[in-house]
């Protein structure tokens, strides 16, 4: 079921940031898993990577089309989803939760005002 | 049609998108037709002009090698289940031409000993290529270091590449015939994403497989920028360069695979495989990894799987490296199709057999020696590099006496000695060299009636005589 948590941001192509104390957790909506289909690649970058808001940093390879993840907010890579080389439909089964791809330290936090919340990211959806 | 587009007529589509400076304007200037007949005649005139393999005793080599071809081969290729079906865009419809891809994969991987496998690419120097772009994929390094051991148009190939993907190419020099091992280290830094040698060498010399994949992986890991690509960071910091190695498949049955001597990536012509040496094409070429390369090579890969009903079946997988779906980003520009060459290829390792193929490598090299042995005993003729270097099935010869001259000599008496070096390197040590080439076609007798008209060619070169005087 399509499913937009109200505690996230959300960027328009379609990847979301959970912030914690200057960190935050990123990864790929549902809207993005079910377009994609079934996950059977994802390489992280390396820890210590610098993300750059809009920019891709990784990507996500389907049964049928790779597609690139684009980073929401900008930052340095200080955790990666290891388990993900095992399991990478956890990208499908659990996008926000075991489907995480990255976690950075945020270099401006204030770069999460030109992100969306849950409605207005679901409105860009349309039917 | 035309009307649902909104267009008078497929005139009016040409007109609207070629360029008026393009259009010629005017019928094309063609002679009339011929007759089928005269067709014939004049294409039969043509080809008199050529002498092929099969009209003189040929010893010349240097990439690619007259073997013999089972007329097994020719009556499998001209299956039109095999022939017609040319690159598979929906290749799951023909199970068993996709199976024939995994046979071969199957065959290149055992005689590599390397994981993984595609389904052929196109021909030897661009699969050497091909592996360093994957290399730079693979490790974002723009350094490539290559032996003068390999095939010189494999390094010219992959200069081309080169430049245009944005990497150097350093080249290093051999030291009597072999890859000069200091220099080899020497020339390898943290910097130098992929390595480069060919085994065996362009001047048939047997390398030190294991010596040089050592060397390099030890001299790329001594220093270099932290943090610098690398894939996940391991403990050490960053990879060790990549092994490429451009093998002569026909001797695998002999060498100790690529896989076994730290070599990553293993490519190479695979001509000598059931094809013939035609105009010098079309080939194919094969191109083996460890596993960890699989996602970013180049071309076709054919897996085995099974269908929703349990039945084993083949398919095309790891498309998503492919340019039909990744576009700019794909590992590779694969298109069309050298499969059925690939066919020929398996076709013929499955004839030889196992032992029939280590069984070649023998008599190629017993038959190499015998050649090598007996042509320095000439007056005039002397080993270019030393002998106590292993030679496998192809070995180089200094001439006292201007090559292309005596190649014209031995030419009028329906021989081709074989290659002449200094044309093909442009090395200044290579001047007066012939490069010989030795296939299981080339009888003892073959070899000893080659003794003799080099010998005499030699002779009359060096002693001023008019050609055409035997």
């Amino acid at each position: 079921m399509a499913d937009y948590p109200e505690d996230l941001l959300y960027h328009a192509e379609h990847d979301w940031a959970r912030i914690e104390d200057g960190e935050a957790a990123l990864g790929i909506t549902w809207y993005a898993q079910d377009a994609l289909g079934e996950v059977v690649f994802f390489e992280p970058p390396p820890v210590g990577r610098v993300l750059v808001q809009g920019e891709p940093y990784a990507e996500v390879e389907s049964v049928k089309a790779v597609s690139d993840v684009i980073a929401p907010l900008s930052g340095e890579i200080v955790a990666v989803n290891e388990a993900l080389a095992e399991n990478p439909q956890a990208i499908n089964d659990d996008p926000y939760g075991d489907g995480w791809l990255v976690r950075v330290r945020l270099s401006d936090p204030g770069e999460r005002e030109a992100l969306m919340d849950a409605e207005a990211y679901s409105a860009t959806l349309g039917g | 049609m035309l009307d649902a587009i909104g267009v008078g007529s497929v005139q009016e589509i040409f007109d609207s998108q070629i360029p008026a400076p393009v259009r010629l304007g005017r019928a094309l200037d063609l002679p009339a037709g011929l007759p089928e007949q005269d067709v014939y005649e004049h294409l039969r005139e043509l080809a008199r002009r050529n002498v092929s393999a099969e009209d003189e005793l040929c010893f010349l080599g240097a990439g690619m090698y007259d073997h013999y071809v089972p007329a097994l081969v020719d009556m499998l290729l001209e299956r039109s289940e095999f022939l017609t079906p040319y690159t598979p865009y929906q290749p799951e419809i023909s199970q068993g031409g996709l199976q024939v891809m995994y046979e071969y994969q199957t065959a290149i991987s055992e005689l590599t000993g390397l994981a993984v496998s595609n389904a052929s690419v196109y021909e030897g120097p661009s699969a050497v290529a091909s592996a360093g772009y994957m290399a730079k994929l693979h490790n974002g390094r723009s350094r490539f270091v290559a032996s003068a051991g390999l095939h010189p148009h494999s390094l010219a190939t992959l200069r081309t590449y080169a430049h245009g993907f944005g990497a150097e190419v350093v080249e290093v020099p051999l030291r009597d015939g072999l890859t000069d091992i200091d220099a080899w280290s020497g020339a390898i830094d943290g910097d130098t994403g992929a390595v480069f040698f060919a085994q065996p060498n362009f001047y048939g010399l047997v390398e030190d497989a294991p010596a040089l994949s050592a060397a390099a992986k030890a001299a790329g890991l001594g220093e270099g920028a932290p943090g610098s690509g690398g894939s996940g960071g391991g403990p050490a910091g960053q990879a060790p360069p990549v092994v490429i190695a451009q093998v002569d498949p026909i001797t695998l049955g002999l060498l100790a695979p690529p896989g076994e001597c730290g070599v990553d990536v293993a490519v190479g012509e695979g001509q000598s495989l059931g094809n013939r040496l035609d105009y010098g094409g079309p080939s194919f070429g094969f191109f083996a990894a460890r596993e960890e390369f699989l996602r970013r090579m180049p071309g076709r890969i054919a897996g085995e799987t099974r269908d929703v009903d349990g039945r084993r079946g083949f398919v095309l997988t790891l498309q998503t490296r492919e340019q039909h779906i990744r576009r700019a980003k794909a590992t590779s520009n694969i298109c069309t199709s050298q499969a059925l060459n690939a066919l020929a290829g398996v076709v013929y390792l499955s004839w030889l057999g196992r032992r029939g193929f280590a069984e070649l490598g023998r008599l190629l090299l017993a038959r190499t020696h015998y050649a090598r042995n007996a042509l320095v005993a000439l007056e005039g003729v002397e080993a270019l590099h030393p002998l106590s270097r292993p030679a496998v099935r192809e070995f180089a010869l200094r001439l006292d006496a201007d090559v292309a001259a005596v190649r014209e000599r031995c030419a009028a008496q329906g021989v081709n000695p074989g290659a002449d070096l200094h044309a093909l390197t442009g090395r200044e040590e290579d001047r007066g060299g012939l490069l010989v080439a030795i296939t299981e076609r080339r009888t003892r007798a073959h070899i000893d009636r080659l003794a003799d008209v080099l010998g005499a060619a030699v002779a009359a070169e060096r002693q001023g005589q008019a050609v055409g005087a035997s």
